[in-house]
C-alpha cells in the first residue's frame, strides 16, 4: 500500500511542482518563441506519458499485489497490443520531432539581411567586432594574435580596416534587426550563451561557428560561457545591450576602428621598445 | 501448444561442448587472490568498483556543498572542477561499467547459461588485475602535484591539456588518459570472455532464445563495448600524443594567455566525434544490462513470465545497433555542420520507440501478476519511475532545437543523472538484494533494506527532479557559483540548498547499505537454495553459494525458457529451467 | 563546410555496418523468431554446434576489436585530412622491404599449419618469426630515415599519423610474437596442438597484414583519392 501511495505522490508532486513552483524560464528577448513552443509541446506529451505510466504501475501494484490464493496469468505476448502500442508511441515521437525539425530548419537558415557580428572569446573574456561601413568583416587568423593585434585581424585585408573593435566591453545591438553571430575562439572551447535569447553555440578554436537571432526586447542581457573553458569559466561574463536604432548609432560613433587602434598601438609599442 | 515431445526414457543428446573442468587452485593465493573463478573475480570487480564509487560519492558531496552553500563552503574553482571531473569519470566508467559487466557479467553469465566458468579463466583473471591497475593509476592522480584533471569528464581538448585547466599541464591529465587506456585493455580481456562464453559455452538445451534477458542485456552491452571502447582508446592515445609529443591531432593554432603555442592544424571537433562515438553507446552499455536485469527481477517477483520476451530481445538488439548512429546528438551546439542536426535528431527519437516498448512490457508483466513487494521488486519499480522520467527528458535534449536552450545547463545534468545514474543504480541495488542470497547463502536484512530503499528512491527523486528546473531557469552546468545574474527571476539558492541536503541524506543511506552487506554475510537469515523460487538456471546449482565449477558431475540440461512462472497445470508456480516437466494435455 | 567540420566517420561506420549485418544474419540463424514458451524439451541444439573451437572464436572477436580500433584511427585520419590539405608523406623505401617481410611471415605461418612433421613446422614457424622480427627492425629504420630527412613526429599531420599508427601496429605485431612464443611453449611438443596454435597465429598475422596494407594506402594518399571519387559519384 505504501508503495502505491508513494508512486501517486511522486506523480502528483511532480505535476504540482511543475505547475506551482516559481522556477521557469526567463522571459524571452529574441525571435525564438518557436523554440519555447516546441518545448511546451514536449512538456505536454512527456508529462502525459510520465503520469500515465506511473499511475498505471501504481494501479497494477495495488490491484495485483500478492494475496493468498492469487495466481498470475500466463501471458507470453499479445501481438496486437504490442503493435498498437508501438504505433501510438511512434506517433507521439513524430509529434515532437516534426515541429522540432521545422524550427531547426529556421534556426540554421540565416536570413539574407542579417548583419554579421563577430564574438571573440578567449580565457576568460568576451570581445566583439562589427563590420564597418563596407558591411563586411575582414579576415582573421589566430596566428596573427599579438599584443598589438589582440583579435588577430589581418592588417592587409582592406575589409578589415574599418571593422569596429570592442575589447572586453559591452556589445550594443539594435532592436528588431536580425544578427548573425559569428563566433571565434583562439584558445579553448567556449560557448556564447545569453539565456534570454534561447540560442547558443560553441566557439571552437580553428573554426568559425555561427547562429542567428533577432533581438525583440530592449535591455541589458548577461552573456555567460556555457562550455567549460578552464578555471575562470564561471567568471566569464559580458553584457549585450539591446537598444533602439538611434541610441545604437550614437554608441557606434564612439567606437574605434581596427585601423585606428592598429596605428595607435604600433606607435606605442615602437616608442616603448628601445630596441626598435 | 507445439511441445517438442519429451520422453523420459529418451537419451539426452550428447554434450557437444566438451565438459571442461576448470583448473582447481591448490594454494591460498591461487584461491583468494589470483583466483580464476569467475564468481570470485566478480566479487573482486564489484568490491573494487564500490570502493572507488565511494570516493566518487564523497566527491559528489563536496560538489553539493559548494553548490548548495557557496557562502559557507567555498572551494577554489580548481578544486571544484577536479571534483566534478573525477566524480563523473569514476561513476560512469569505473563504477557503472565495471560493476555491470565485470561484476554481474562475471557472476551471472556462466551460471545462467549453464557453464562451469568463463571460457578463458586466466584472461578473465588478468582482466580484473588490469582494471585494478587502472583504478590505482586513477587514484594516484589525486596525489601528484597539481592534482587530478579538472577538464570535465568529457576531457575536451584543447582545454584538457592547457594550463588554464587543473592538471592540464601537470600529470593529472596524463594519468587520467593512461588509466582509461588500461581500463579499456582490461575490459577487452573480460569482454572477449563474456561474448565467447555466451556463444560457445551454453549447456545443452540452452538456445539463445531460452537465455534470461539478463544475459541478453549483458551480452549485447559487451559486444557494443568491444566496438565502442576503441573510440575512446583512439581519442586517449591521440590526446596523449598531443600533450606529450607536441603533435597537433586535436590542436589548431592556439594563443594561450597571449602566447602563441606551437600547435596548428588540428581540430577539437575530431576529438568530440571520437569521444561521443564511444560516449553514446556507453550510455546503453550501462542501460542494457540494467534493462535485462530489471526484466528478470520483475518477472520473478511478479511470478509471471516476461511479457513479450521476443520483443524484449529484439528491442535490446535494435537499441544496441541504433545507438551507434546517434552520437552527434551530444554535439548539436558544438559547431558541427548544422544539417547533421536533422539526421541525428531523427535517429535519436527513433531509439525512443524500442525503449518505450521495453517500458510497456515491464508494465504488462506486472499486469495480472502476483506482485510480491520484496526489496528487489521495490527497486525494480523505482527503476521504472526514474528511468521513464530520465528517458522522457531525453526527448527534450534529443530533439535538436529544444536542446539548444537546454544544452550545457543543469537540465542536462539532471537528465543524465536520472537516466544513467539513478536508474541503473536502482537496478544494481535491486540485483544485489536479489542475488546476494545466491552469493552468500544468506538474506540481506529486510529492515535496513527498507530504510535504504525509501531514502534512496524518494531522496534521489527529490535531488534530480527539481534540478531540471534549475536548468530550465537557465543556470549553466559546471559553474561553482552562479551569483545573481539578471536572467534568474526567482533565485535558485533555496532549491540548490534543498538538493544538497537531500544528496547528503541519500549518500548516508548508502553507508547503511554497505553495512547491511557486511553484517548480513554473517548474521543474515539462512536463504536456502532458491529463496525467490526463481526458474532460471543460476538458482538450480547443487550448492548455495555455488562451488568452483558451478555444477555437479554432469552439466545441467535445459528443457525450457527462463520464464515458466504460473504455468497453468504445473505443480508449482514456477518450473525450473532444468526441470523436464511437461504438460500432459494441450491447453485450449 | 561539411567536410571542413570534420564529421567524416565513413571508415568506422562502414566497418560497423559490416559487423552489425553479420551479427544480425547470425542471429536470424539462431531462431530469434521462435516462441520459446511453446518449445519445451531438450532441444537438439547446443552452443558449440558450429564446431568452432573457443580459441578460434575468441581470436575472431579479438580481431573485430582490433579492426574497430584501426577503422577508428582511419576515420580520425580522414577527418583530420578534411580539415587541411597536407602533402602525403614520402615513405622511406625501407617500408617496402618491411611489407615484403610481413608478407613472407604470413605465408610461412600458413605453410607451417599445413606441415605434418614437426621439424618442418618448426622451421617454417622460425622463418616466419625471423621475418616478423625483421619487419619490426625495418619499421624502426623507417622511423630513423624519416627523422633524418626532417619528418619528425611533430613535423606535420602526415608524419604524426605515420609514427603513431605504425607504432601501434608494431606493438600489435610484438604482442603477436610473444603470443606465438607462449603458445608454442605451452603446446608441449604435441604436434596437433602446435599446429592448431600456429594456425591461430597465422590468422592474426594475416589480419595484421591486411591492416598494414590499409594503413599504407592511407599514408600514400590513395584513400584520399578514393574518397574524392566517391564524392564525385555522389554529387
Amino acid at each position: 500500500m505504501v508503495v502505491v501511495i508513494a508512486l501517486v505522490v511522486v506523480v502528483v508532486g511532480s505535476i504540482l511542482f511543475h505547475l506551482l513552483s516559481p522556477w521557469w524560464w526567463t522571459p524571452i528577448a529574441s525571435n525564438w518563441e518557436y523554440i519555447d513552443a516546441t518545448l511546451v509541446i514536449t512538456f505536454w506529451i512527456t508529462g502525459f506519458v510520465l503520469t500515465a505510466v506511473i499511475l498505471f504501475m501504481a494501479y497494477c501494484v495495488w490491484r495485483f499485489r500478492h494475496e493468498p490464493g492469487r495466481v498470475a496469468a500466463f501471458e507470453p505476448e499479445n501481438r496486437r497490443l504490442e503493435i498498437w502500442l508501438t504505433v501510438v508511441t511512434g506517433l507521439g515521437v513524430a509529434a515532437m520531432l516534426a515541429p522540432g525539425l521545422v524550427v531547426w530548419k529556421q534556426f540554421v537558415t540565416v536570413p539574407d539581411d542579417a548583419t554579421e557580428v563577430e564574438v571573440f572569446a578567449q580565457q576568460w573574456s568576451w570581445s566583439f567586432r562589427l563590420p564597418g561601413e563596407d558591411g563586411r568583416l575582414g579576415t582573421s587568423d589566430a596566428a596573427l594574435v599579438g599584443p598589438d593585434n589582440p583579435l588577430g585581424i589581418s592588417p592587409f585585408d582592406r575589409f578589415g580596416q574599418d571593422d569596429i573593435i570592442i575589447e572586453s566591453d559591452d556589445l550594443y545591438l539594435p532592436i528588431g534587426k536580425p544578427v548573425k553571430m559569428v563566433l571565434r575562439s583562439v584558445d579553448v572551447l567556449h560557448n556564447f550563451y545569453v539565456p534570454e535569447f534561447r540560442a547558443k553555440m560553441d566557439m571552437v578554436p580553428g573554426m568559425v561557428t555561427y547562429f542567428w537571432f533577432t533581438p525583440t526586447r530592449i535591455g541589458e542581457f548577461e552573456v555567460l560561457c556555457a562550455e567549460l573553458c578552464g578555471v575562470g569559466h564561471g567568471h566569464m561574463r559580458g553584457y549585450v545591450q539591446i537598444q533602439e536604432e538611434t541610441e545604437y548609432q550614437a554608441w557606434l560613433q564612439e567606437q574605434r576602428t581596427f585601423a585606428e587602434l592598429w596605428e595607435e598601438r604600433r606607435v606605442r609599442t615602437a616608442s616603448s621598445d628601445p630596441e626598435q | 501448444m507445439a511441445n517438442i515431445p519429451y520422453r523420459p526414457d529418451e537419451q539426452v543428446p550428447p554434450a557437444e561442448v566438451p565438459d571442461v573442468h576448470p583448473p582447481h587452485p591448490h594454494t591460498w593465493i591461487g584461491r583468494w587472490v589470483f583466483s580464476q573463478d569467475a564468481k570470485y573475480i566478480a566479487i573482486q570487480y564489484s568490491a573494487t568498483a564500490i570502493a572507488i564509487g565511494l570516493v566518487a560519492l564523497v566527491l559528489s558531496w563536496l560538489v553539493r556543498l559548494q553548490l548548495g552553500f557557496p557562502d559557507v563552503f567555498s572551494f577554489s574553482a580548481e578544486a571544484y572542477y577536479q571534483f566534478i571531473t573525477m566524480h563523473g569519470m569514476i561513476m560512469v566508467i569505473y563504477l557503472l561499467t565495471a560493476i555491470f559487466l565485470g561484476g554481474f557479467g562475471n557472476y551471472l553469465i556462466p551460471l545462467m547459461v549453464g557453464a562451469r566458468d568463463m571460457v578463458f579463466p586466466f584472461v578473465n583473471m588478468l582482466s580484473y588485475w588490469v582494471y585494478l591497475l587502472a583504478v590505482l593509476v586513477l587514484v594516484a592522480s589525486f596525489f601528484v602535484p597539481g592534482g587530478p584533471t579538472g577538464a570535465g569528464w568529457t576531457l575536451y581538448p584543447p582545454q584538457a591539456i592547457l594550463s588554464g585547466t587543473p592538471g592540464g599541464q601537470d600529470a593529472g591529465i596524463i594519468l587520467m588518459l593512461l588509466s582509461l587506456i588500461l581500463f579499456i585493455i582490461g575490459f577487452t580481456m573480460g569482454g572477449l570472455n563474456y561474448v565467447v562464453t555466451v556463444l560457445q559455452a551454453r549447456t545443452r538445451g540452452m538456445t539463445l532464445m531460452r537465455m534470461p534477458l539478463t544475459v541478453w542485456g549483458i551480452f549485447t552491452a559487451t559486444v557494443m563495448a568491444l566496438l565502442a571502447f576503441p573510440a575512446l582508446f583512439v581519442a586517449c592515445v591521440m590526446m596523449l600524443f598531443d600533450r606529450l609529443l607536441s603533435t597537433s591531432f586535436f590542436m589548431p593554432t592556439l594563443v594561450e594567455m597571449g602566447e602563441q603555442l606551437s600547435y596548428g592544424g588540428g581540430s577539437p571537433i575530431v576529438f568530440q566525434h571520437l569521444f561521443w562515438f564511444f560516449g553514446h553507446p556507453e550510455v546503453y552499455i550501462v542501460a542494457l544490462p540494467a534493462f535485462g536485469i530489471v526484466s528478470d527481477l520483475i518477472s520473478v517477483h511478479a511470478r509471471k513470465n516476461v511479457f513479450g520476451y521476443r520483443m524484449m530481445v529484439w528491442a535490446i538488439v535494435i537499441i544496441g545497433a541504433l545507438s551507434f548512429i546517434v552520437w552527434a546528438h551530444h554535439m548539436y551546439v558544438s559547431g558541427m555542420h548544422p544539417y547533421f542536426g536533422f539526421f541525428f535528431a531523427t535517429t535519436t527519437l527513433i531509439i525512443a520507440v524500442p525503449t518505450a516498448i521495453k517500458v510497456y512490457n515491464w508494465l504488462l508483466t506486472l499486469w495480472r501478476g502476483d506482485i510480491h513487494l520484496t526489496l528487489p521488486m521495490l527497486f525494480a519499480l523505482s527503476f521504472v519511475v526514474t528511468f521513464v522520467n530520465g528517458g522522457l527528458t531525453g526527448l527534450f535534449l534529443g530533439n535538436v532545437v529544444v536542446d539548444v536552450p537546454l544544452s550545457d545547463t543543469m537540465f542536462v545534468v539532471a537528465h543524465f543523472h536520472m537516466v544513467m545514474g539513478v536508474a541503473p543504480l536502482m537496478v544494481i541495488f535491486g540485483a544485489i538484494y536479489h542475488w546476494y542470497p545466491l552469493m552468500t547463502g544468506r538474506m540481506l536484512n529486510e529492515a535496513m533494506g527498507q530504510i535504504h530503499f525509501w531514502v534512496t528512491f524518494i531522496g534521489t527523486y527529490a535531488i534530480f527532479f527539481p534540478m531540471h528546473y534549475v536548468g530550465l531557469v537557465g543556470v549553466p552546468r559546471r559553474y561553482p557559483e552562479i551569483g545573481d545574474p539578471a536572467f534568474i527571476t526567482t533565485p535558485v539558492d533555496g532549491l540548490n540548498a534543498f538538493i544538497s541536503i537531500a544528496a547528503f541524506i541519500v549518500g548516508a543511506a548508502q553507508i547503511l547499505f554497505l553495512f547491511n552487506i557486511a553484517w548480513s554475510a554473517r548474521n543474515g537469515r539462512d536463504a536456502g537454495g532458491n529463496p525467490w523460487r526463481a526458474a532460471s538456471l543460476e538458482w538450480q546449482t547443487p550448492q548455495t553459494p555455488p562451488r568452483h565449477g558451478n555444477w555437479a558431475d554432469e552439466l545441467p540440461v535445459v528443457y525450457r525458457w527462463a520464464y515458466d512462472y504460473s504455468v497453468p497445470g504445473a505443480p508449482e508456480d514456477f518450473i525450473a529451467q532444468d526441470d523436464p516437466w511437461v504438460q500432459q494435455t494441450a491447453p485450449t | 563546410m561539411g567536410a571542413a567540420n570534420g564529421t567524416n566517420m565513413t571508415v568506422i561506420l562502414a566497418f560497423l555496418v559490416m559487423i552489425i549485418a553479420l551479427a544480425l544474419w547470425w542471429l536470424l540463424q539462431q531462431g530469434v523468431m521462435s516462441k520459446p514458451w511453446l518449445e519445451t524439451g531438450p532441444m537438439d541444439e547446443a552452443a558449440g554446434r558450429s564446431g568452432f573451437p573457443v580459441e578460434r572464436l575468441g581470436l575472431g572477436v579479438f580481431l573485430v576489436v582490433i579492426g574497430s580500433l584501426f577503422a577508428l584511427f582511419g576515420s580520425a585520419f580522414i577527418m583530420r585530412m578534411d580539415l587541411e590539405i597536407w602533402p602525403s608523406l614520402t615513405l622511406p623505401p625501407v617500408v617496402w622491404i618491411n611489407t615484403a617481410l610481413l608478407v613472407i611471415a604470413s605465408i610461412f605461418l600458413r605453410l607451417a599449419t599445413r606441415r605434418s612433421d614437426t621439424r618442418r613446422l618448426t622451421r617454417d614457424t622460425t622463418i616466419a618469426g625471423l621475418a616478423t622480427g625483421g619487419f619490426l627492425v625495418g619499421q624502426l629504420l623507417a622511423w630513423r630515415e624519416l627523422q633524418v630527412v626532417g619528418d619528425g613526429l611533430a613535423s606535420g599531420p602526415a608524419a604524426s599519423f605515420f609514427y603513431m599508427l605504425s607504432g601501434l601496429h608494431g606493438l600489435h605485431i610484438l604482442g603477436g610474437i610473444l603470443a606465438l612464443g607462449v603458445l608454442i611453449a605451452r603446446s608441449g611438443g604435441d604436434p596437433v596442438r602446435t599446429k592448431f596454435n600456429v594456425g591461430l597465429c597465422a590468422t592474426y598475422w594475416d589480419f595484421l597484414l591486411v591492416v598494414w596494407i590499409g594503413l599504407l594506402l592511407l599514408f600514400m594518399g590513395l584513400a584520399n583519392q578514393l574518397l574524392d571519387i566517391c564524392r564525385t559519384i555522389l554529387t
